[in-house]
């Protein structure tokens, strides 16, 4: 039988609906901790000895550099790029062909190529001090043509980012399936779109403790980590050391969405700087650094034409998309992955006959872009809904109507789409009607012919998505990056007092996974969910795992953990058959028993009887024990297909640029929810970062590649009065390839909002002439556009 | 983000707060509240040699109602004027200014002779008081002097205070009976320093008007007469007479060339006054 084949959906599993199992809205026991202050992040962490770090970094975008001067009384306290001898740059190479490969040197070499680079690295008993030391250092600079437009950049001529590649292009993509068939389509829509570049921002900034063990001969780094046993290896791979001479502790974690996923040339010099200085050494990224130098995303644009009959039916899409890359290749995720991944993923949940997409990873004079939560995902919803919504309006239909037209239908399930991608399961028109008949759409535009009193302009908007998750090894080997996913690995363990350790080599930050891991486990075992620890963030105890990112965790480490489960509760069936002086084939586990005719024991009593009297077990016992690893990956790793329709109104002030958000319903499906509590969390925070890239953030940069945003006051996100009472509701369609039929929904919520506001936005303004195709929708852009609309009225009458 | 090195000093009145700054040579700052100068220390924008915290003066935090108007100590805090822990003579006008200033934290312990000593021209205090008709004590060694806030506030993060001087006390004229209070600004979210803020204290009886137009680059544009506004009258129907044209002019003559920016703050304006027609 194919796993997860027999419990289907959610009625199936009573323990869950009933106490602690899969489906169960529990509590997070890690909240507990997390909510009292008793979490225990990098910045708590206390060593004897421990001095900090603060670096020198490069304040012009790109420049040559002649010479690095220390004031004398500073020698031996402060390290450039001549001290790191035998240590090699981040090389983060993709295997897709014609990729350019960047090499980012830890503490730059030759030249600097973005703001904020780092240029030498400043030891001091405290951080205060550090940077006293990181201020006295001065650069002599030759400061070059800085290139901070990815447009511009393309173009012959420009000034280059990396001189020897002879122009700024990471990687250049082309996809195409019969375009000209599309040509002939009565409805084609022609537009530039693009979102703004972003700070992930989480609460906690990346930040590294590290120290080193001669007794071990081991370097142990604390760090900010999702994947810690990845940035094991690429640590090993720049410091030229074993893997086993490294452990990477990542405890609690305030925040990942992909910023910490990342191997930073910190954590590479703090680890060459604790075995030279013989000492603990910590750096913490402060809000400054965060904003400036390191956690850069989202910046795409699209020059996209939808074509489509006059009935709404699409007929292909033709985009060129670019996406600015920054200075370097980062691991191990590398440049090109955003803008590839925007060829297979625009055209969404729908249904085509043709498609063209050229995508460029472009270079520039800016940090390197990160994988931020829904990854390329934002900026394709943003461009592909906006252009459905012009293709509504051109046609004379509802948005939604449109959608409903060309949706993948779900009879049509599982799904190969025009890009090959294998949808496996859902009722994605469901989704967009139930979020239509939430909003109340008729309501809506029976209130848009009333107009409002204090004089803002209603409008509602919609979008949907799919998003593929936990995607593995038959997608990434593709890739060529430094990081395939395979088998992915959990360890379970029965202790003698009959509680369950489990080792798991993802992480959670945020995710709730100490509490979902532990309800996958109960409903294996039958153990209670308290006595369950789940053991993660820390090479030296935990399996090899990618770790976490790609909304993965979920369907891998959970299917994982109920595989390990399932073996070890096969152990302690055939054990707990000895004590019951029964056949093995006669004896079930159920709730935490084993029984059989005569009786019963617990799982309890097993692992005491195991550990502590092993006198009473049989000569011929199983001697395999009651602790077991095991590999899981799902029946088809290609990905699981979780989506959802979000629908928002808003109203808008045409004369001060303001935008409320006046209602948002989001209608999700992520298969199989092990826990709904912890599914809603997660959609409210994705749904809050994606108003902020809606309507709020925003790191803009001057000609000479400064960034203008440096602290949160420029760089704003939104809060608690910017984020709406959402009004969610679930679907549950397994997918027929996991365990218990989940479907992975960590980035989500991230993915729709901007689409849907500023589709909300547009139909508010619509009849005033105005059209916004940017993110964020600032005040002024609504003014200006506002004003140009008026202008271009003027002119016409 | 850890300021460079500086000497503390906490003075246990005026004077020898005064006396510290003299010494100084005008390499001291003064800190009350912090929520403007703890940030610029953090980000080594400033780097004093000395910190004076003037936060123990109680002679500061008095506020008392003397002769007509409202004399408020430099430490009130904008929590005091919003709680209404302080008299008021402005029928409420500066309480709802008080609420609308950032966050409750900052109001808290941002003060109102800090804000306007900051002189941050997207803060509320500068353009509020203005258009109250309000006044500044400034203090040294030497002795007092006394001037309007608009003549206070003279750029962008630049007021007139001098070396060793210090804003003592803020009065407030009494609103009279007849004089109509609108405030008005525009924030991209809530607590958020305002990109526009509008502000009017109409008195058609009296056919007078004082207007601010204010979070702009620099100091606030304030109207003290303000009748050009109202097509060269201020009567009853003031609200119907808001001449948009001839704030738009003000604005570009302050040299905002953004069309844009200049019908933001316009649009802030006209709300002020119907505010104030309300």
């Amino acid at each position: 039988m194919k796993e997860g084949a027999e419990l289907r959906n959610e009625r199936e599993f009573p323990s869950g609906k009933s106490g602690q199992g899969v489906g169960a809205r529990l509590p997070r026991k890690e909240d507990d901790r997390l909510m009292r202050g008793r979490g225990r992040y990098v910045g708590d962490v206390r060593l004897a000895g421990l001095q900090d770090v603060a670096f020198v970094r490069s304040p012009l975008a790109h420049a040559r550099i002649r010479g690095i001067h220390v004031p004398e009384r500073y020698r031996g306290s402060v390290f450039t790029a001549a001290d790191l001898v035998g240590i090699k740059p981040i090389r983060a190479v993709s295997g897709l062909p014609g990729f350019k490969i960047s090499e980012q040197p830890v503490l730059a070499t030759g030249k600097v190529r973005q703001v904020g680079e780092l240029v030498a690295m400043c030891l001091a008993p405290t951080r205060a001090e550090a940077e006293d030391i990181a201020a006295s250092v001065t650069l002599d600079l030759e400061e070059l043509p800085a290139i901070t437009d990815m447009l511009k950049a393309r173009e012959p001529g420009s000034a280059l980012v990396h001189e020897h590649w002879g122009d700024n292009v990471f990687l250049e993509t082309n996809y195409e399936v019969d375009i000209s068939a599309a040509l002939d389509a009565p409805i084609k829509m022609t537009r530039e779109i693009s979102t703004a570049r972003q700070c992930m921002s989480p609460l906690e900034g990346r930040g590294v403790v590290a120290t080193f063990d001669s007794r071990l001969d081991q370097l142990t780094l604390h760090s900010a980590a999702q994947m810690p046993h990845i940035t094991r290896s690429g640590l090993a791979e720049c410091l030229g050391m074993e893997e086993g001479q490294i452990r990477v502790i990542s405890p609690d974690v305030g925040g990942g969405f992909g910023h910490k996923g990342i191997l930073l040339p910190e954590e590479v010099c703090l680890s060459w700087l604790t075995m030279r200085c013989g000492h603990p050494v910590r750096w913490l990224e402060d809000r400054r650094e965060h904003l400036v130098a390191s956690s850069n995303c989202r910046e795409h644009h699209y020059r996209i034409t939808v074509y489509a009959d006059s009935d709404g039916s699409l007929r292909g899409i033709d985009c060129e998309a670019t996406v600015d890359s920054g200075a370097y290749s980062s691991y191990p995720f590398s440049a090109c992955l955003e803008a590839a991944q925007v060829a297979s993923i625009l055209p969404g949940p729908y249904r085509m006959p043709a498609y063209r997409c050229r995508t460029f990873s472009v270079a520039t004079n800016k940090c390197p872009i990160l994988p931020y939560r829904g990854v390329a995902r934002t900026g394709v919803c943003f461009a592909l809904e906006l252009m459905l919504d012009l293709v509504a309006a051109e046609a004379g239909l509802e948005p939604g109507e449109v959608r409903l037209r060309n949706l993948v239908r779900p009879e049509q399930m599982p799904f190969d789409n025009i890009t090959k991608k294998h949808f496996d399961s859902g009722d994605y028109p469901e989704a967009m009607r139930r979020a239509l008949a939430a909003i109340d759409i008729d309501a809506i535009r029976a209130k848009q012919k009333q107009g409002e009193a204090d004089g803002r302009r209603i409008g509602v908007g919609v979008s949907i998505y799919c998003e593929q998750a936990a995607h593995g090894t038959s997608v990434y080997s593709g890739w060529g990056i430094p990081m395939v996913p395979g088998h992915e690995q959990a360890s379970a363990r029965l202790t003698p007092d009959g509680g369950l350790e489990l080792r798991v080599g993802v992480h959670s930050h945020g995710q709730g996974m100490e509490t979902t891991l532990a309800q996958v486990a109960h409903e294996i075992l039958g153990v209670d969910v308290a006595k369950i620890r789940i053991i993660l963030g820390d090479t030296a105890m935990t399996p090899y795992s990618t770790g976490t990112w790609g909304s993965r965790s979920m369907v891998m480490a959970g299917g994982a953990v109920a595989t390990a489960c399932r073996e070890l509760g096969e152990r302690a069936r055939r054990i707990g058959a000895k004590l019951l002086q029964h056949d093995p084939a006669a004896v079930v586990l159920q709730n935490g028993e084993v029984r059989g005719v005569n009786g019963s024991v617990s799982v309890k009593a097993i692992a005491h009887t195991w550990y502590r009297r092993p006198q009473d077990l049989p000569a011929d016992v199983d001697p395999g024990g009651l602790e077991v690893t095991q590999g899981y990956k799902p029946v088809r790793d290609s990905g699981t297909f979780s989506y959802a329709a979000h629908a928002a109104v808003v109203a808008v002030d045409p004369d001060l640029g303001e935008v409320e958000i006046l209602d948002y319903v989001i209608v999700e499906d992520g298969g199989v929810l092990v826990n709904p509590l912890v599914v809603d969390g997660q959609i409210y925070g994705g749904l809050a970062q994606g108003i902020g890239t809606a309507l709020y953030e925003e790191m803009p940069f001057d000609a000479s590649g400064q960034p203008l945003a440096t602290t949160l006051a420029d760089y704003l996100l939104p809060g608690p009065t910017e984020v709406p009472a959402a009004r969610l509701d679930h679907m549950e369609t397994p997918s027929p390839y996991t365990q218990f039929g989940v479907k992975g929904i960590g980035e989500g919520g991230a993915i729709a909002p901007p689409a849907a506001i500023a589709n909300a936005v547009n139909d508010a303004l619509r009849p005033l002439g105005v059209e916004l195709m940017q993110s964020p929708i600032t005040p002024h852009r609504v003014v200006a556009a506002v004003l140009a609309a008026r202008a271009t009225k003027r002119s016409a009458a | 983000m850890k300021p460079a090195p500086f000497a503390y000093e906490r003075p246990r009145d005026l004077n020898a707060a005064l006396s510290m700054l003299a010494a100084s040579n005008g390499s001291a700052k003064i800190i009350a509240g912090g929520q403007s100068l703890g940030p610029m220390l953090n980000l080594r924008l400033v780097q004093p040699e000395l910190i004076v915290d003037i936060s123990g003066l109680a002679e500061l935090k008095r506020a008392e109602v003397s002769g007509g108007e409202l004399v408020l100590g430099a430490l009130v805090t904008h929590a005091d004027i919003e709680d209404g822990r302080t008299a008021d003579v402005t029928r409420g006008a500066m309480r709802g200014v008080a609420a609308s200033i950032a966050y409750r934290a900052v109001r808290n312990r941002g003060t109102i002779g800090g804000s306007l000593s900051h002189a941050d021209p997207a803060a509320d205090w500068i353009s509020a008081l203005a258009a109250l008709g309000g006044r500044v004590t400034l203090r040294s060694l030497v002795g007092a002097r006394s001037m309007a806030v608009e003549a206070f506030v003279v750029g962008a993060l630049e007021s007139a205070l001098q070396a060793g001087e210090i804003v003592e006390a803020i009065h407030v004229p009494a609103r009279s009976a007849s004089a109509h209070w609108g405030y008005a600004k525009s924030c991209r979210k809530t607590g958020e320093f305002a990109h526009a803020i509008g502000a009017v204290l109409v008195d058609p009886t009296a056919a007078s008007a004082r207007v601010v137009i204010g979070a702009i680059d620099t100091a606030p544009i304030v109207i003290t007469d303000a009748s050009e506004l109202f097509g060269g009258r201020i009567a009853a129907d003031y609200k119907q007479r808001l001449d948009v044209r001839v704030a738009d002019a003000l604005l570009a003559k302050a040299g905002i060339d953004d069309a844009a920016q200049r019908h933001i703050h316009v649009s802030v304006l006209k709300r002020a006054v119907q505010e104030a027609a309300a």
